[in-house]
């Protein structure tokens, strides 16, 4: 704080301070925070509903942790849809939120002015670690992301897919089936995890008994090392390059095989636009398919089953109408919204909006606003299974980044209540969850239920 | 108003009056037409709205964004007479069009 001092509490500052002019400094300054008397979800919901919006800085992951940023980004969108935060630039450097659907589409549209460069700081609110890192297809711009994208793209397309069901349906009914009765158990780990880890495993053609590695990786790549408990910056490193070194095993196996295996690996090995990469592209762009396949499918997952008993006439018709699944999949990744933004770096000046943005700028696409926007969803605030249009969500974001695993995604989750149905009538969420920490991974520790005997 | 053919991947034919103006999308949605989704609701930012236009009528579709090329680039099964649905408006000179689909869109 002391070399700048003041980025903290410059509010006439409405321009993301270039990187030239801005010493990181590590460990980060402490955050500026409101002074509550306790900061329980309460108190936060409370502050919040009239706190002067220059005051918030909604990126802190208490917000995120009780819940409770839903009011903040209602008075955004009403109020000033277009807002630039300058509180704690100390850390962050400032930043543009961009909460109604129309903007954050225009955003999302517009990858020639709108940047994902890694080397600008990529497509998290924080910067991604510039000693570290890591390029990826999410965090490239045309023309090398095009041809990235290509080159994993078959593994979650039409026949694959088609290929995938009955392996992803035995597993399904294996793990419900071993689910106990009548005794309470984290959904999180028995069910979300479980599940998603055996298909990322799939997808890499990893070892199936070391599929909890893939879980570790996950979460240490997504992981804030401020986080009190969590790894410290070079600790993290050090697990991602062992997790580099065990890839660069089963790579090194696959490569030379004269027919190409199907997964991901393979993939990325025998196609002539990513078999020459450095080896930290090569992680970069493992991490993004672990955690781009894992934590946000796991969080619909946990999401879904939390959403249906917080709504239980909607849990009803469910039960009385299986055939509604297939909009209660759309639904649940509307509402959970996996990935709470994506961030931009403007590559020139622009309007958005009717603010000036600043080449540099960094631009947040909330998608759980967009989401909630009542300019675009009737009703946005309800969980409704039988919505009309519930495909028409920005959980997968738009334009040439638009996930890839979307088919895949809703596939499991569409397979899973499937499967679910046919077995339980209920099953019932005992506790509040545990959340998540991060305004990017917007999702759940642990979830504590019950199968009625 | 054009009389729209739309055919499945599996052959099914599904034939579609589209009121002048609308998107050959928002026709295939809002007739029930299946293999259309339109997840971006018509904003070139999705390509689940991807069909084939028959040969002989691609000049009458008019030309694309530089958007739509890029969708297009990034989907499955990318043809020459390739389109986005919710990028061509019915009018009385699509009037006959015959539109197929790929075989998956995401
Ligand atoms: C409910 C589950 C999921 C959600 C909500 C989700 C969300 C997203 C979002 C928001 C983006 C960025 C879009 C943008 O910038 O416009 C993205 C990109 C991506 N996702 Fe997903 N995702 C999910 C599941 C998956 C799965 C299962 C996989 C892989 C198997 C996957 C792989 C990717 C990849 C590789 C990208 C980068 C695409 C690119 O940059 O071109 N995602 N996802
Ligand atoms: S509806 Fe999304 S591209 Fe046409």
């Amino acid at each position: 704080m002391a070399t700048q001092p003041n980025l903290t509490a410059d509010k006439a500052m409405k321009h993301t301070v270039p990187r030239e002019d801005f010493q990181m400094v590590w460990p980060l300054p402490p955050r500026h925070r409101p002074n509550l008397k306790d900061y329980s979800a309460a108190s936060l919901a409370a502050y919040l509903a009239t706190a002067p919006l220059d005051e918030v800085d909604i990126a802190d992951p208490m917000y995120w942790e009780t819940d409770t940023h839903w009011t903040y980004f209602k008075r955004l969108r009403d109020e000033s849809p277009i807002h630039f935060t300058g509180l704690n630039a100390n850390r962050h450097r400032g930043y543009w939120s961009v909460t109604r659907w129309a903007d954050v589409m225009a955003v999302d549209t517009n990858h020639q002015v709108f940047s994902s460069d890694a080397h600008l700081g990529g497509i998290t609110l924080f910067d991604m670690d510039q000693d570290f890192i890591m390029p990826m297809f999410i965090a490239m711009d045309q023309p090398k992301h095009d041809v990235q994208r290509r080159a994993v793209n078959p593994i979650v397309s039409g026949q694959n897919l088609a290929d995938f069901e009955t392996l992803i349906r035995a597993r399904t009914q294996e793990v419900l089936d071993g689910l106990p009765r009548g005794e309470v158990f984290d959904w999180v780990d028995r069910v979300s995890i479980e599940l998603t880890s055996r298909m990322l495993a799939t997808l890499f053609d990893f070892p199936q008994e070391h599929r909890r590695k893939l879980t570790y990786w996950s979460d240490i790549a997504t992981a804030d090392p401020e986080v009190p408990g969590n790894l410290q910056k070079d600790e993290r490193q050090g697990v991602l390059m062992g997790m580099l070194q065990e890839f660069m095993g089963l790579w090194n196996e696959r490569v030379n095989l004269a027919e190409p295996k199907g997964d991901l690996i393979s993939m990325l090995a025998h196609n002539p636009a990513t078999r020459y990469m450095p080896p930290m592209e090569f992680m970069g762009n493992l991490v993004l398919l672990i955690v781009g396949g894992n934590d946000t499918t796991r969080n619909s997952i946990t999401g879904g089953l939390k959403f249906l008993n917080d709504n239980p006439a909607e849990y009803q018709k469910l039960r009385e109408n299986p055939a509604l699944i297939e909009s209660l999949v759309s639904e649940i990744i509307r509402y959970q919204t996996p990935l709470a933004h994506m961030r931009r770096t403007a590559l020139e000046d622009t309007i958005l909006g009717g603010q000036h943005i600043r080449k540099g700028d960094k631009v947040v696409m909330w998608y759980v606003s967009g989401n909630r926007d009542e300019r675009a969803i009737e009703n946005p605030d309800a969980f409704i299974i039988d919505r009309p249009r519930a495909r028409q969500h920005m959980s997968f974001g738009f334009g040439i980044h638009r996930c890839v695993g979307n088919r895949l995604a809703e596939l499991q989750l569409k397979i899973l209540w499937e499967e679910i149905m046919k077995r339980f009538d209920n099953i019932e969420v005992v506790a509040e969850p545990e959340r998540v920490p991060s305004a990017f991974v917007k999702g759940y520790k642990s979830l504590m239920v019950r199968i009625p005997a | 108003m054009a009389k729209i053919t739309y055919i499945e991947f599996n052959g099914a034919e599904h034939v579609v009056n589209v009121s002048d103006g609308i998107s050959l999308m928002e026709g295939a949605l809002g007739n029930g037409v299946p293999g259309i989704d339109g997840d971006c609701g018509g904003n070139a930012a999705c390509a689940t709205c991807h069909v084939y236009i028959d040969p002989a009528w691609v000049p009458k579709t008019g030309t694309m964004t530089d958007m739509e090329a890029d969708m297009l680039d990034l989907a499955d099964g990318r043809q020459d007479n390739s389109r986005l649905a919710c990028q061509i408006h019915a009018s009385a000179a699509l009037d006959g069009l015959v539109v197929r689909m790929p075989e998956t869109q995401h």
